[in-house]
Formats: structure tokens, sequence, C-alpha cells
């Protein structure tokens, strides 16, 4: 009986807890007459009562009915009864969720998984003419993340700063979006029809009122274009200009070598490299690759390190990374070059300065394995006397090649732009087609350009916004983003790159080939068939092959430039402010000098209405938002000036108000100021940020002049400032040591380590399971250059919060880029730290979170959980490192521009306001990873899953891996001597690690390396918040 | 009148020996007989007219109310963003504002439980008053751990509900304990002051003119009668809240200052944060009732039960938490320098030398400098400089927060992070709002309750000593005469 009891639990519920009834007698008599299969799983079955039927049916025999109404209306019923009231009451209270349609692809598009997997692309983007390879990502048709392409020389699988933030200048909302005649909307079509009166107005005398304006252009396409625009109107002109331009290189190497060439370095056998000037870290031509050769030999146990001198201006990430660096004036650079070439020529130690002596002799042991590398904001003739000195040194061939120029038309552009000033004055330009940039802001002041540009009949701009030109303008026209265009661009060394689409225009954006090819009457030929038919005349052979290759690959194999042999002139240049742009002798009554150079955030101001570029910290000062004038400690205690006040700057009898900021590290007497800022329309988030210093770039003082007076005129302009504090306070933060002590103690970082043993902890240590995450960050390696910083900000979708909340310290970035200094404040050594989660295995956060917001997975991630997370902050106060970041207001509103909605990964929860959020090592490129390596049937490889920070690194500083895995690179590293953890005293296990920096200064001159920094106005941070 | 059983009265009868005859100053001014004194209380509830500096403070204090309502409207709307908090100060007045209002709820039931147990006569005149404050005092703290959330609408997920997720709270966080820690303290609190209202309820009831105000009064008053068994039983529960509420006055503040002392910040872990921060509490505790009962007694003519004997005892408890408090002070900085923990030797010499320094050294005024006045007499003897120093006490007490919080949080272990902290207009919106609505709630109870407890006040009268046995006859509210 009980047997049968406990084998039908199911009917339990229904039949009530009574046992059927079984009559056994009729039981026995049913089995003995039974043929067959006898087989019977309970004795109720047997017995096969109707009361067992009406059971096995769900049907309630008519007792337990009885039973069920005694029951009847229970608790729990009333309870249940009670709570789908309530929650009906309370569906009336919802908001009606928008109609939303979903329609399957009608034809399924190759390749497109909808909400699976993204596909890249090759693609390049140009700045300043040059381009980088970027592999884009795409998900579902919309662009999201740029990534550096492996096979492209300017990139080696890095990005930089202006790569990372494309994206958000695709999608800037506040784009040009439509075509414009006199401010009123026109379409395309009836551009072509002026373009066709232009084209027939200006045949008639060869096209002499006709000038072409644009950008420095290295896309064959275009220049081949133009070329025949030239052809046919012969009387026509092409200026570029471009306010960070290298004239000033081209210029020296003209005087050097007698003709325009490339000086393209290649750092790998440099043992020696000395830096006039020259920001190679972070700027320039081929920038991430010369950071990739230079990182590589910064690493102490990888071989010989090099050593790096910088005798610079203005302090740079270069300079900051450099083992010697010696700030002087702008006035005194080319005498310092012509006293070093004079002396590498000569081969006598015939100078007392202990640098200059320390230098010489490093530079003479070592030719053939030095470079000497000359910034472009330099005087041609300290151009041409670093091609002399690298020449005497036989360092040519060696650590440096001389290529034909990457650029499409390599010339004076600071001559042509003014004698198309003059012209426009004297009123013999009547059409003016201005194909990218914005010269109306970014041309020299005493050029008056925006006056003279009055004086031309028909001015056409086509730009991506509705820019400072663009209102000076009769046409404007929408440029297509590069990510919605075809074209071709070189990169550095000559490489040729096709442009190619991730998306069609999102504003019928139209590119420069198309312009230009409606003046030359093909108005019908698109970008696409120009690009192409440009190239099918190039690839010989197979040339639908070669085009899939090329867009595959996203470089056109063998387009390198050639190399040329050209013998540098030893003769010593002609004198001092000799080229174009020189140190100018402006007259102005001061006694400072100014410094101007590109904003390294926003550049020539093309960026200013980026987000990210504007949110990101300047390298050295951490100000975000705003440019400023900066002055050295002394300078500015000497005049009486505190950070924030406002300065008049005069120079030359033009004047502009600007913020001042102290800066240790400039040459006294000089303030150094960033152009790019100040712009009047450049959109809603980069209009009337800080001020425009083009009003006081004149062109005979286009990167320095004498005779700046400044003035406080009251008042603060507040600054937001990353970083009020730049000083460690004699604390282990960043570990660093010269290569002597380094050989003597590899273990220099353990010095003074504190770190508790672990047999103290009362815990048991964490069960390791298959796989415990961790990071690796190389100090010796890392230049601080910002990548990562930007590349976090464009994975993970955070948002750009704005000067007031950056003042509040309030910035979201996810990791961020610490800067110390140490030593000196007239010359100090700097220190960067990038600092992401560290991922503790004794995580302070978890502890303290009360809901259980952040917690721990099984393969060592701190986890955030956003759902879950009330806001107490309590994690933030507790986590030592401070990567915590809060949404004190609803930040991720700005993706609900229709725009920027299409910015953000897909992959990542957009996080609500009141939500902590930080660093996640990237888990959502962890999970497809082990995905994928499931779905394959095997063990995830060592280096298969790269966080957005330690891909864009062009550096390879970040290294991140499986600590369980005893062969992965991220162990390997935390077994060198050099590897710490930060804060290692408190306990907290970091599963992020740094390895201690060292650098390699010459014996000669080696001091100590200073990590403390006496207290300065710096310091003053009351000020702030 | 029913006459009270023998012995119902007893806790209270040896308390009665510290009345009038006695050398020391009064705690009831002589001349009052069970009737004057239920008048004279009674009246001031009973009467029809509300007497004008009610209206004006009541006033005043609900546009204070209103100002909170704007703030917490706002904040709701827009997110603490409004507020100064930042990144290396993720608490600032939210945090700063619960500690202060939860220190100054611990005077209430202090002197209700502990004093009761201890038998501390005088408690009687000031107990129902305190016990209100420290109610409406826990209220104000009760807010802002809900308001400082970045999504206050989900702050039920700190309690251990069942739910689908089948998620708890994360036991570990001292904020989990804070909850328990205050919702028990605010319960055991309303309770006991609840109790004690009950007698005082059937008195007004029996008194109370209109009908309304009978009803209203005789619903509070849960039917009582004053029965010898009432009171048995009442006196009974009355020492077992007693007897619970006075652990509890120590754990809550022990537990707020695990929220500090559990963290690694340096300032904040430090094992000498519970006692130190207890009696930091009862130190501003008594302050704030001083601070409001002189006001209180002059405007109300209660000089007479409320006597100078009740400042006085009051400003020597005051006296002692605050050599306490300058004992925490005093050991906080040494123990950061024999500690030889660099973090902690920075910490204090931030406090004292650095940007808040300021606030450092106005807090050493506020909280140990002017309370040494109290040592002499005549101060503690006199309402007027006893108000301004306990007004002095509320200040640097809310400072001493402000250092604790902010200071630690803005300068801790990496430079980099360092930053500054300061309240925007809707922190103070807060502040003052809360400050309003505490006030508001104050100005009904004393319109509204008995402030003083009526039925043991009688206690205090000498007809209450009744010959030989010692034991006292208060003249009860019957109800059922």
């Amino acid at each position: 009986m009980s047997a049968g009891k406990g084998a039908l639990p199911v009917h339990a519920g229904a039949g009530g807890a009574e046992p059927l009834p079984i009559d056994f007698a009729a039981l026995s008599r049913r089995l003995e007459s039974e043929r067959g299969r006898g087989l019977w799983r309970s004795l109720e079955e047997l017995a096969n009562t109707p009361e067992f039927r009406a059971a096995l049916q769900g049907e309630p025999s008519a007792k337990n009915l009885e039973d069920l109404e005694l029951q009847g209306f229970d608790r729990r019923d009333l309870f249940r009864f009670l709570g789908v009231s309530f929650a009906l009451a309370g569906m009336t209270a919802c908001t009606r969720q928008p109609a939303e349609k979903i329609v399957p692809y009608v034809r399924q598009p190759e390749e497109i998984i909808p909400g699976g997997r993204p596909l890249y692309f090759a693609t390049a983007m140009t700045v300043s003419g040059l381009a980088t390879g970027l592999l884009v990502e795409s998900q579902q048709g919309r662009p999201t993340k740029a990534e550096g392409n492996p096979l492209h020389p300017a990139s080696l699988g890095a990005t930089d700063l202006y790569s990372q933030a494309a994206l958000y200048s695709l999608y800037d909302p506040d784009r040009s979006q439509t075509l414009e005649y006199l401010d009123e909307i026109r379409p395309w079509i009836s551009f072509l029809g002026a373009a066709r009166e232009i084209a027939d107005a200006e045949r008639g005398n060869g096209g002499a009122g006709l000038r072409i304006l644009t950008e420095t252009v290295s896309s064959p396409t275009l220049a081949s274009q133009l070329a025949g625009l030239q052809r046919a109107f012969p009387a026509a002109r092409w200026v570029q200009w471009e306010p960070a331009g290298r004239d000033n290189a081209r210029a020296g190497a003209r005087l050097a070598f007698g003709r325009y060439v490339d000086v393209v370095p290649d750092l790998t056998a440099a043992d020696v490299i000395l830096s006039l000037g020259c920001d190679f870290l972070a700027c320039g031509p081929g920038h991430l690759s010369l950071t990739r050769q230079f990182s590589a030999r910064r690493r102490p146990e990888s071989g010989a390190m090099n050593r790096l001198y910088v005798v610079e201006t203005v302090p740079t990430v270069t300079g900051a990374n450099a083992d010697h660096r010696l700030p002087l004036s702008s006035a005194r650079m080319e005498a310092f070059a012509r006293e070093l070439a004079a002396a590498v020529r000569q081969g006598g130690a015939s100078t007392g300065d202990p640098f200059l002596r320390a230098l010489l002799e490093d530079l003479r042991a070592h030719r053939g394995r030095s470079a000497v590398l000359v910034g472009d904001e330099q005087p041609p003739a300290v151009h041409a006397v670093g091609h002399a000195v690298n020449e005497a040194l036989g360092n040519f061939g060696r650590t440096l090649r001389t290529t034909e120029p990457a650029e499409a038309f390599p010339t004076d552009q600071l001559a042509a732009l003014r004698s198309l000033c003059a012209d426009m004055d004297a009123g013999r330009v009547t059409t003016l087609v201005i194909l990218g940039g914005n010269p109306v802001f970014t041309a020299p002041a005493d050029f008056r350009f925006t006056e003279r540009l009055q004086k031309v009949g028909r001015r056409v701009h086509l730009s991506l916004e509705k820019d400072e030109t663009s209102a000076a303008c009769h046409w404007h026209i929408p440029e297509a983003h590069f990510l919605e265009s075809w074209s071709d661009a070189r990169a550095f060394d000559g490489t040729a790159s096709i442009v190619q689409p991730l998306i069609a225009p999102l504003y019928d954006g139209r590119t420069a080939h198309e312009v230009v090819a409606a003046l030359s009457g093909s108005p019908e030929t698109s970008a696409y068939d120009l690009v192409r038919g440009y190239w099918q005349t190039r690839m010989g052979g197979d040339f639908e092959g070669s085009w899939r290759r090329a867009l595959h690959d996203g470089v056109i194999a063998g387009t390198a430039s050639a190399q040329v042999r050209v013998q540098a002139n030893g003769a010593e240049p002609p004198g001092l402010a000799s080229g174009p742009g020189g140190t100018g002798g402006a007259a102005g009554g001061g006694d400072l000098d100014i410094v101007f150079r590109p904003d390294p955030r926003i550049h020539d101001g093309r960026f200013a209405n980026n987000g990210w570029l504007q949110e990101l910290p300047h390298p050295i000062t951490r100000l975000t938002w705003d440019n400023a004038a900066l002055l050295s400690l002394s300078t500015a205690s000497r005049l009486g000036i505190a950070k924030e006040d406002i300065l008049e700057l005069s120079l030359a009898g033009r004047t502009v108000r600007a913020a001042a900021w102290v800066e240790p590290g400039l040459p006294d007497a000089t303030v150094l100021v960033h152009f790019g800022y100040g712009r009047t329309r450049a959109g809603r988030l980069g209009s009337g940020t800080g001020f425009n210093a083009y009003a006081l770039r004149s062109s005979d003082a286009l990167w320095s002049g004498s005779g700046l007076a400044i003035r406080k005129v009251g008042g603060k302009h507040p600054l937001a400032c990353t970083q009020l504090h730049q000083n460690m306070e004699g604390r282990e933060i960043v570990r660093a040591a010269n290569l002597a002590d380094y050989a003597k103690d590899p273990g220099f970082v353990h010095e003074r380590e504190k770190e508790p043993a672990k047999a103290l902890s009362l815990y048991p240590e964490y069960p390791s399971h298959t796989h415990a995450w961790g990071m690796a960050i190389d100090l010796s390696a890392c230049v601080g250059c910002n990548a990562c910083v930007l590349a976090c900000q464009a994975e993970n979708n955070i948002p750009v919060v704005g000067k007031d909340q950056v003042r509040r310290g309030r910035e979201m970035h996810w990791l961020r880029i610490d800067h110390y200094y140490g030593g000196e404040p007239a010359n100090p050594a700097h220190f960067f730290q990038p600092v992401p989660c560290m991922h503790c295995e004794n995580a302070p956060c978890e502890l303290v979170c009360p809901v259980g917001a952040t917690v721990h997975s099984a393969e060592g991630l701190n986890d955030m959980v956003y759902n879950r997370c009330v806001g107490t902050k309590y994690c933030q106060n507790n986590c030592p490192y401070k990567v915590r970041r809060f949404n004190f207001y609803h930040y991720s509103t700005q993706f609900r521009a229709p725009s920027l909605k299409m910015l953000a990964n897909p992959d990542v929860t957009v996080r609500w306001r009141g939500v902590m959020e930080k660093c996640t090592y990237c888990v959502q490129r962890l999970n497809a990873g082990k995905i994928a390596a499931e779905v394959d049937n095997r063990p995830l490889r060592d280096g298969e899953v790269t966080p957005a920070c330690a891909q864009a690194c062009p550096a390879e500083a970040i290294v991140f891996g499986d600590l369980a895995d005893p062969d992965s690179r991220v162990r390997r590293l935390r077994q060198n001597p050099r590897a710490y953890s930060l804060l290692a005293e408190l306990g907290t296990r970091p599963r992020t690690t740094y390895l201690g920096q060292v650098r390699n200064p010459n014996p000669a001159l080696a001091k100590p390396l200073p990590t403390t920094f006496p207290p300065t106005m710096l310091d003053d941070e009351t000020g702030q918040k | 009148m029913s006459e009270r059983g023998p012995g119902a009265a007893e806790p209270r009868g040896q308390a009665g020996e510290g009345a009038a005859p006695r050398g020391k100053a009064a705690a009831l001014a002589p001349g009052y007989t069970f009737a004057s004194v239920s008048d004279k209380i009674g009246q001031i509830v009973l009467s029809r007219r509300t007497p004008r500096f009610w209206w004006i403070g009541f006033l005043l204090s609900f546009l204070l109310v209103m100002v909170l309502l704007v703030s917490i409207t706002y904040l709701f709307a827009r997110g603490v963003g409004i507020w100064g908090n930042n990144v290396p100060v993720a608490w600032g007045f939210d945090i700063l504002n619960f500690v202060w209002w939860i220190g100054i709820g611990h005077a209430g039931t202090l002197i209700s439980a502990i004093l009761l147990l201890l038998r501390q006569q005088w408690r009687t005149s000031i107990n129902r008053f305190a016990e209100a404050m420290t109610l409406f005092a826990v209220a104000q703290a009760g807010l802002f751990p809900i308001l400082h959330l970045g999504r206050p609408w989900l702050a039920y997920w700190l309690l251990p509900y069942p739910n689908t997720m089948a998620l708890w709270p994360q036991w570990r966080s001292p904020l989990i304990w804070d909850v328990f820690a205050v919702s028990t303290y605010a319960i055991v609190s309303a309770l006991f002051w609840y109790v004690g209202l009950i007698p005082d309820m059937a008195t007004l009831r029996d008194r109370a003119k209109s009908k309304p105000f009978q009803m209203v009064y005789g619903m509070i008053a849960l039917g009582w009668r004053g029965s010898a068994r009432h009171w048995q039983r009442y006196e009974t529960a009355y020492l077992l809240l007693a007897g619970l509420a006075t652990p509890l006055v120590i754990s809550v503040h022990t537990v707020v200052s695990l929220d500090f002392a559990v963290g690694i910040v340096p300032g904040w872990h430090a094992t000498i944060f519970p006692p130190y921060f207890v009696a930091g509490a009862i130190y501003a505790g008594f302050a704030m009732v001083l601070t409001l009962a002189i006001p209180l007694r002059k405007v109300y003519g209660l000089e007479d039960f409320i006597t100078l004997r009740h400042l006085q005892n009051m400003a020597k408890i005051m006296l002692a938490t605050g050599l306490i408090v300058g004992y925490g002070y005093v050991m906080e900085a040494f123990m950061a320098w024999y500690s030889g923990n660099p973090n902690e030797e920075f910490l204090i010499w931030n406090r004292m030398t650095g940007p808040y320094a300021h606030y450092y050294w106005s807090l050493i005024f506020c909280n140990i400098v002017t309370p040494q006045l109290l040592w002499f007499k005549k101060v503690r003897s006199n309402p007027v400089t006893l108000w301004f120093i306990a007004m002095v006490i509320n200040v640097g007490m809310w400072l001493e927060r402000f250092v604790i919080i902010v200071t630690s949080l803005h300068r801790d272990f990496l430079p980099s992070s360092w930053g500054m902290y300061a309240g925007t207009i809707w922190d103070w919106g807060l502040l003052f709002g809360t400050i309003g609505l505490f006030l508001a709630l104050l100005f009904l109870f004393i319109r509204f309750l008995p402030m003083i407890s009526i039925f043991e006040m009688r206690t205090l009268v000498p007809e209450a000593e009744v010959e030989g046995e010692g034991l006292p006859a208060p003249k009860t509210s019957g109800g059922h005469a």
C-alpha cells in the first residue's frame, strides 16, 4: 500500500492524501488472467479503478472535489489574487512603449549575423594628409569602433587618439547635414549646375580666377583629379594649407638635399636618439610605428636599451619620456643645433656645456646607430643642421631613410597661401573652392584671410561642419566623413591604402573627389568610380584580384615610396630666421617669447566638436575642454600670475585673452599656447571652449615669436583639470630606477616593499578556476600617449560629461593616465602611469557594497552588476585606486541623440543614472573569445582576447592574459623582477600589476632618478571644484 | 480617580528620594500639587489659544520644510549630481548630515532609558521632550541613507526580503548593519516614547473640553484607566523597553561608526571609532536638548519644571562626554604617529595644515575649547551662556563629521586622485530643510502633546511622599473616576 502511494506522487495533489482504494483479491484475479506484457507501475494502475482513471486524467473524483471545495480559497490564493489585482492596477501606470517594427531581412546580407558577430573592414584615416590604416568594427552596418590595421605601416595594429575619436566625429549630431547656398538648403543638383556655370565662366581665361584650396593631399586619386583640372584650367592654382603643417621640414630637406625628400626614421637600430623638438611619440609622421620601435628597446631585459635625448621648448610626451631633457627657449634652439653640428663636424669636445659634451660623446660613440630627429615646428635651418649631423654620423641608410615625399604635391604652403591672399586682395580670384580645412579660422592673422575672402566672387566650401569658413562662403557642401566615403591616401612612408566606406553617407555628404569631378565636367562620376578608375590604371595584371586584396588588407602592396639616395649638404645653412615661419622677431614691446603648438587633443581645431577628444586630458597638464597660456613656475611667480588668472596676451598689436596655467619644464620667459581652441562655429561642444591662439599667430611667427606682452586683466577663467596633484608625495607609486641601479638590483621595485605576507590573511585563498585574468603594464614601455584612454571610452560606451562635471571631478574615464613630476620644477622628470581597475583579489569595494552589486567572478574579475547597483558610492570611497566612476547624472542620455545612438557598442550596457561603473577588463571581449574557443572546442589561446586599451597601445605596454596559464605573456611578466603591485601594502592583491620603469641616462650626466617633487603652487587645488 | 495599587510605582518610589528636600537644586520648584502640575503642563496643550511665537516659529520651520521638499524633488528629478559629491569625495553632506542627526538622536533614549535605569530622578522633566527630539532627529537621519542613493527608488534592496532573484543583501557591508541598527533604534525609541505617553494621554483625554480632542486623545490613550493592574503592567513594560533601548543607544552609533571604521580609508580605519562616536553622539544629543530646552522653558514659563538643576546636570554630562571626544581626537593623532603608517601620518597632518585646516581647528575650538567653560558653575548655571555653548557644540559636531568624512576622502592613497569638496546650494538646502522639518515636528509636538511627562512630574510633588512607606501615591488620571 505504501509502495503504491509513493509511486503516484503526481496525483497526490489531485487525489488528496488519501490512498486510492484497492481491492487486492480482484487484483490477483486479474493478474492471473492477464496475457502478454504483464508490466505494471503501481498497484493503483493495476487495480485500474475509476478513481485511478479519473486521477490520471486530472479530473478530481467526487470525493476529492469535496476536499477541494473545502480548501477553497486559501491564504496563498488570496495573496495570488491580491497580487494580480495590484499588478494589473499598476500596469495602468506604465508608459506605453513606442511601437517598433521588427522586420526580417528580405534578402539576407552576406556575412551579417543579426545581433551576432561584428564584421571588420579595412580603411584609412588621414590627418594632415598622412594616413593611418584602420580596421573598423561594423555592427550590422554601423561602424562602432576603430582598431589599428596590423598590416599598415603607420598603425602596426595600434591606433592613436584621432583614429579612436573618428567614430565620434562620424556620429557628431552637429555635423553639417545639408548643402546650402547662402544659408538656404539646396539639392546637390543645384550645386552641379553652379559648378557648370563656374567652369564655363572660368574657362574663358584659362581658369585664371579659379583657385582650389585644400589641406595637404596625399590621395593619389585626388591629386590626379586636380592635375586633370589643372590641365583644363591651365591658369588655375591649387593651394594647400595645413595650419600645423610641415613647411619647415620640407624647406629643411630642400636646404640639406637640394630637393624635397621625406626622412623616415627606423628606430629599431638606433641606440641613441636626439630629438630637437620632435614629438615623434605623440604626433607627426609615423608616430605609432616610431613609438613601437622606441618602446621595444625600453625594456631592459630585452637587449640594450636605447637612450633618448630631447632638446625642446615645450614639454611634450616625447620630452617626458626622455632620459635627458634640456628645455631651451625657441630662440636658442637653432644656436644649439648649430653648435652641435659644428662639434660633430670638427670632432673635438669644443663645448663646456656638460649636456652637449655628453650628448656629443654618445652620438660619436654610436655612429650609424643614432638618429637625430627634428620637429616640424623647428626652423628649416635646424632641419638642415639635423640632416647634416645625421649625414656626418652616417645614420642615413641605417636608422634613417630618405624617400620620395608621401604627399602628392609638396610645396611651400605658407608662400602659396600668401600669394593666394595677395591674389584675393587684388581681385584676381573670382572663384575659390575650399576642399576641407577651415582657413578662415586657421590662416595666419596677418593674412587677413576672412577680409580678403570677401573679395572673391564665388566661394565654395566643403566641410564636415558648418564652420567659420562655411559661414564666409556662398556654397557650403557637407563633406562625407572618411568612414562614409571612397578615397585613398598614403602613409608616412608612401604606402597607399584605399579608404573604403563603412556606411552610406548619413547626411548626403560629398567627397572632395565628387566636387572636383563636378568642376571638371564629369559630375556623374562617383568617388568609387574615380578611386577605382585611378587604381585600375596602376594595378597591373589581375585588377579585380588586386583591388579586392587592397580592400581586404587595407594596404596596396608595393606602393611604399622609393628610397632616394641624396647627399646631405654639409655646408652651414643660411642664418637665423631664414625660412618661412622661423623664429620671427615680431616686435611687440613685451619681453616674453611665445610658442605656438597644435593642441595635442583637438589638433588644429578640426576636432573641436569631438567630445571624446575635448574631454581627454592634455598629456602633461591634464587640462580638458580648454587651452591655456602656459608659463613656467618661475615666470608665473615673477609676474605674480596664478593658475586660471585671465591674461591679455599682446603680440605685434594683436591681443587675445587667455587663462593662465603653470607648467613646469617650460623655459623661463616663454608662454606656450596651443592653437585649435576658441572656435566660434564648431558646434555645441566645441564652440566657446578655450581661446583662439590663431589670432596671435602671424606668418612671420608661425611657431614662435618674441616681444609678447602679458597683462593680468583680473578675474579667473575656470579650467577643468583631471589631476590637480601631480606630485607623488614621496610614495611608492611609480617605481623607477636608472639602468645602472637596475643592473645592480633588478628587483629594485621591491626595495621599499611593504606587502603583507599572504600567510597573514585570515581568509582562505580564492579557489582558482580555469582562468585567472590579469594584466601587466610596463611603465618602461608606456609613453603616456592617451590612446588607451580613448580606446576604452570608445569600446565601453563611456559618456562625455562636460567641463563643469570634470571640474567637479566626475569624468568617467575607466582608464586614466596619472602623470607625476619628479625633481626640479625648472626641468622635472615626468612619470606616466595608466590606472585601470586593479581587479583586486581582496577587493575592498566588494566588501562594502550592501546589495552585492560588485562581486568577484570565478575567474578573478571584479564584476560590476549595474542592474543591482543602488548607488551608495561606498565602493568608490573604499577603492584605494579611485578607479570607480559614478553616474552622478544621467550622463548616458547623450546616447539618445539619434546619431550618437549608433555609436554605442551593443556588447556593453549603457549605464543608468545613479550607477557605479568601472573597468571590466573588457569582459564582453573575454566572453566572446571564450565562446569562440568553445565553439572550436579548443582552449583559449594567449593573446586571443585583447582589451581595448591593450589593443590600441602603440608601445605594447599593456599585456592582458591568463595568469593560470603558465606560458602566458602576462604570467611571465608577473615573474619579471620589475613587477610590482600598486599599493601592495594594503593587501588588496591586485590582478593588474606594473613593471617598474627603467631609464637609461648617460652615466656622464646621471643623477639619481627623482620621484619626489617639491611642493609648489602647482599643488594649489583649493581653487578647484 | 481610582487608587493606585501599592507596589505598582515601586521603581519610581525609590527615585523619589531625589526630590526637593535634598540640599541640591530642585528638580521641581516648591509649591506644586498634583492638580497644579497637571494644569500647568496640560494647559499648554489644551489651551485654545495658540501663542503667537508658536505660529511664527512654526511658519518659519514650515518654510524650511518647503525647502526640504523642493530639494528632494529636484534631487529625485536630476540625481545626486546636484550635490557637491565627486570622485575622491563620494560621500559629502549626505552621510555627514546622516551621522550628525543620528548623533543628536541619542540624547532622548539615553535620558529616558539609561537615566531611568540609573534612577536619576531629575530626568523626569526632560525625558518626554528629549525622546520626541530623538525621534524627530532619527527621522531626519533616516532620510539621508535613502536620499544619498544613486537610485533611491531601489532603497528596499537593502532589506532582506524574499524575492524571485533569490538575492539577499551583502551582509559584510556595514551599510546593511546600519539599516538594522537605525531601524531598530527608531522603532524602539518610538515605542518607548509612545508607551511613556499613554498615562498622560489619558489625563488629556479627561481634561479636554472638546469632543474631537477627547476622541483623539482617547484613542491614543488605548483605554487607559489608571487601574492598579494597568500601572503594574505599564511599569513592567516601560522598564523592559528601557532595558531594550539601553544597549541600542550604544549600538546605533557603534554601527554608524563602523561605516567608516570598516573602510580602508586613512582617517576612517580606526578601532577607536565606536566608543568615540558614541560619546560624540551623547555629547551632540545633550547639546541639542539644551539648545531646545532653554528657550522652551522660558517662553512657556516652565522654569519650575525644567530647573537649573536639569541644565547643570546636562552641562556636566556634556563636559564629560566632550572630554571623551577630546580624548578621541588626541588618540587619532597619536595613533597616526605611533602606527608609523605614512598614509595615516599624512592624513592627520593634512587635517591640521591642509586646505581644510580651518575646519579642523574650528572643530577643536567648538568641541574641545569652548566646553571647558562648563567647569565653572557660573557658566553652567546661566541659561544664556549655556545655550550659546550648546549651539557652538552643535556646530562643532557637524564640523567633526565634515572633518572625518571629507578630509579623509579628499586626499587618500594616490595623489593623482586628490581633489576638493564643497557642498552646493542643494546640500545646504537639505541640511536646513531637515532642520526645518525637525523644528516643525517639534512645534507640533509641543502644541499637541504634553512636552513634560505629567504623571512622572506628579511623583516629584511633595504630596507624593507617602508617610512611613516611602511610596509615592501619585494622583493619576483615572478616567472612570
